[in-house]
């Protein structure tokens, strides 16, 4: 099937479609390049293509050295915030005398984000061979993957790669000879979605309940147990495996300056293809629409997140932006997640985002005032206006609620739940306005759903 | 909990059985001895009392209160905060249903209206045989199979709101299911066991269902030149469940329960789906 962006309902939006670039040459996969392979999560699959040669050359390498390589190849954290990983170790203090820790963010809960899951399901070691090389680095013996409690396939496999693991001697008492003992516990959490910001994570994971801390201190001097801790997200890690085995230079190759190295996008809703495509930072919506055959026949696309729901909507003026840390701030939102949700023409964005609020309302920790009770009454007041009982002056309400949560509540989770208010409010203020004055939502529900338009044999593209 | 109280404070709950006291402190042991810190444990431990009792009960509070020497105000504080702890008895398989926005829209909010009239249950209810507790759920992290379900915590990807509706009636009938992404299904218990960390011993657990789901695999074919409309495959279910089945409408897609239907309409007494009250 040929690929093309030629679509006439998509046209009042789009631009000139720019020049076709094939799917093979767009997507680099590096994480996702054996998930086809029988038992692609085994020890023996994983070393039939490169596996732990990345941990031989970080071993034959300085510690210090380690992170300055991971600091040079520019690699940035794939967890939402983007910030240097090699820094983050290097935030480590050496010769303090105490314990440090390496704690993998698992706790993938973001709405919209399917990265992790996938990745760690299919091909678990690529984390462990990474988790061994930064406790390597920033002089660890004791590292914990922190998994949401509520995908035990993922636990499974997690359990066993850690087993192959220790028998292989990649973790344990002196890793392949170098003299680091390293224990690597796996941690299943238990259902909150707060416990992935990362110091209510530290709190749950010491057997608490999971609320935010204040800082600084940063868990890099005061994390875990008060110990130095680093924190970082599952695909970070994964990706650095790769960075020691084919080089720096090889990652700087794919991506931007400021944001180079691939990634994983998740492409989800309205679409298609939904499914997970692999590549470098930078490419672009259109550019994933065209090569997986747009939006779903017939329909055209109305607005989407490009990294979960904490991170802005955009609409269909966003589609050529380019999908990096800075072309997605640019473009007034967070490159977050890479989770692209799409949605067309047939969803109520007041539904959407009602019912993000409602998750924002439940997964409130509750430590602090504008976040704890700002949600509470965004979703009173979205559920009004969705069931046509809002006034014209609530909109303004909701966006004085969600200024008084943005910035002044105590972790991230209060700014997200003020991004899908402001930007929705932004690009769609006649719809919320239409449900005021016309007394109810628009919208039929079952115009939206996977199976509206029934069985289809042929794709079309309208990307 | 909302029996009002004059006065008397509750009797401390009863110990378990010792024969059963014996094997959990075992268990008990084996998980704090995997943490720097002993109240780490406590997540865990959590999940062990109930793959016990199937929820937290008191004398499951009291049982990791004292393993851990904290009081149990300060177990009930977590026991309470974290979704996946049930503080009444349930059903043995626990459906949730993805009503987070993506899969609301996608279809979530359709199933789960479906799924209440079609069980007789509201949210957090368990049907009178204790076989089933519904409950809606938050984003589960596979946005690319929306609308998704999950039982006992196991991926069933790709849902109709005839699929789950066959799915709950087979779960009831105590027939094997096996979910789209995970192993064959265990009981809530034996679940609520592997997230203590005890590693699920059951043959082929670990490899059911292969190494990634079709919609993970959609890129890499691509990137090797296949196309869009080739990688494109839907999960089968029901060649496991229901090998007798009549052919059915679409039968000839590569998983007949799993094709769109067209019959299908969100619940006309709740266009907007499911409204869920705060804190329950």
């Amino acid at each position: 099937m040929t690929v093309t962006a030629e679509n006439p309902e998509n046209g009042a939006a789009a631009q000139e479609p720019q020049a076709e670039i094939s799917a093979e040459k767009l997507l680099a996969p590096v994480l996702s390049a054996f998930w086809d392979e029988d038992g692609s999560w085994t020890l023996d699959t994983y070393r039939r293509h490169e596996g732990y040669e990345g941990l031989r050359k970080a071993l034959a390498m300085q510690p210090d050295d380690v992170i300055a390589y991971v600091k040079e190849s520019g690699l940035r954290g794939r967890g939402g915030a983007g910030f240097p990983t090699g820094m983050k170790w290097q935030f480590i203090p050496q010769g303090d005398g105490k314990p440090h820790y390496l704690v993998v963010n698992a706790d993938e809960s973001e709405p919209g984000t399917c990265k992790d899951i996938p990745l760690l399901f299919a091909n678990p070691h690529a984390l462990i061979e990474g988790i061994v090389i930064a406790c390597y680095a920033i002089r660890s013996e004791h590292a914990f993957i922190y998994l949401r409690g509520e995908v035990v396939p993922v636990l499974r496999r997690l359990h066993e790669a850690v087993r192959e693991a220790y028998a292989a001697g990649y973790l344990g008492k002196n890793v392949l000879g170098s003299g680091l003992d390293l224990e690597l516990t796996v941690h299943a959490g238990a259902g909150a979605y707060i416990c992935g910001e990362e110091t209510a994570l530290l709190d749950s994971l010491e057997g608490r309940r999971g609320q935010p801390r204040l800082r600084p201190p940063f868990p890099a001097v005061a994390g875990l147990y008060a110990c130095p801790t680093v924190v970082n997200n599952v695909e970070s890690i994964a990706s650095v495996p790769a960075i020691l085995n084919k080089g720096k230079d090889w990652f700087r190759s794919m991506g931007s300056e400021k944001s180079p190295g691939f990634t994983l996008y998740s492409l989800s809703g309205h679409v298609a293809s939904p499914g997970q495509y692999e590549g470098p930072l930078g490419i672009t919506l259109r550019q994933l629409l065209d090569m997986s055959g747009g939006m779903r026949p017939g329909h055209r696309l109305k607005f989407w997140t490009p990294g979960g729901s904490s991170t802005p909507l955009l609409t269909d003026e966003h589609l050529d932006v380019p999908l990096d840390y800075e072309g997605v701030g640019a473009a007034g939102s967070m490159l977050g997640t890479k989770a692209l949700q799409c949605f067309d023409e047939t969803t109520c964005v007041v539904r959407a985002v009602t019912r993000w609020t409602e998750f924002y309302a439940h997964e409130s920790c509750g430590k602090c005032t504008p976040c704890r009770e700002g949600t509470y009454w965004l979703v009173q007041l979205l559920r009004d206006i969705e069931a046509g009982k809002g006034a014209m002056s609530d909109l303004d309400k909701l966006a004085d609620i969600a200024d008084n949560i943005n910035g002044k509540s105590f972790c991230a989770l209060g700014d997200g739940a003020a991004s899908p208010i402001f930007s929705s409010l932004k690009y769609f203020r006649a719809e919320y306005e239409e449900h005021i004055t016309g007394r109810g939502c628009p919208f039929d529900p079952a115009r939206s759903t996977a199976w509206a338009d029934g069985p289809t044999d042929t794709t079309e593209v309208n990307a | 909990m909302t029996d009002v109280s004059l006065g008397m404070p509750q009797l401390p709950a009863p110990d378990y059985p010792a024969d059963v006291r014996t094997r959990l402190e075992a268990d008990a042991k084996e998980i704090i001895s995997r943490y720097p810190g002993a109240r780490s444990a406590l997540l865990p431990l959590l999940h062990l009392v109930q793959s016990e009792e199937g929820y937290v009960t008191r004398t499951g509070v009291q049982f990791c209160a004292e393993l851990l020497d904290l009081t149990t105000a300060e177990v009930t504080a977590v026991a309470t905060f974290y979704t996946m702890y049930r503080r009444k008895p349930g059903g043995e398989y626990h459906v949730g249903v993805c009503t987070n926005t993506l899969c609301a829209v996608m279809g979530g909010d359709a199933i789960f209206s479906a799924l209440q009239e079609h069980l007789g249950v509201g949210n957090g209810g368990t049907t009178q045989d204790g076989k089933v507790t519904l409950e809606h759920i938050e984003c589960n992290a596979a946005c690319d199979f929306a609308p998704v379900l999950m039982v006992n915590w196991e991926f069933f990807d790709n849902q109709t709101i005839e699929s789950a509706k066959r799915l709950v009636d087979d779960l009831r009938a105590g027939s094997r299911v096996e979910p789209t992404r995970g192993a064959p299904l265990c009981g809530f218990r034996e679940t609520s066991r592997i997230l203590a960390g005890f590693p699920d011993e059951r043959p082929g657990a670990v490899e059911a269902t292969g190494g990634a789901g079709p919609a993970s695999l959609i890129g890499l074919r691509l990137s090797r030149g296949e196309s869009a409309a080739a990688a494109r495959v839907v999960h089968p279910r029901a060649g496991a469940t229901r090998p007798a089945a009549a052919p059915e409408p679409g039968a000839e897609h590569l998983s007949s329960h799993d094709a769109p239907q067209t019959t299908s309409a969100s619940d006309p007494e709740h266009p907007a789906g499911p409204v869920t009250e705060e804190g329950e």
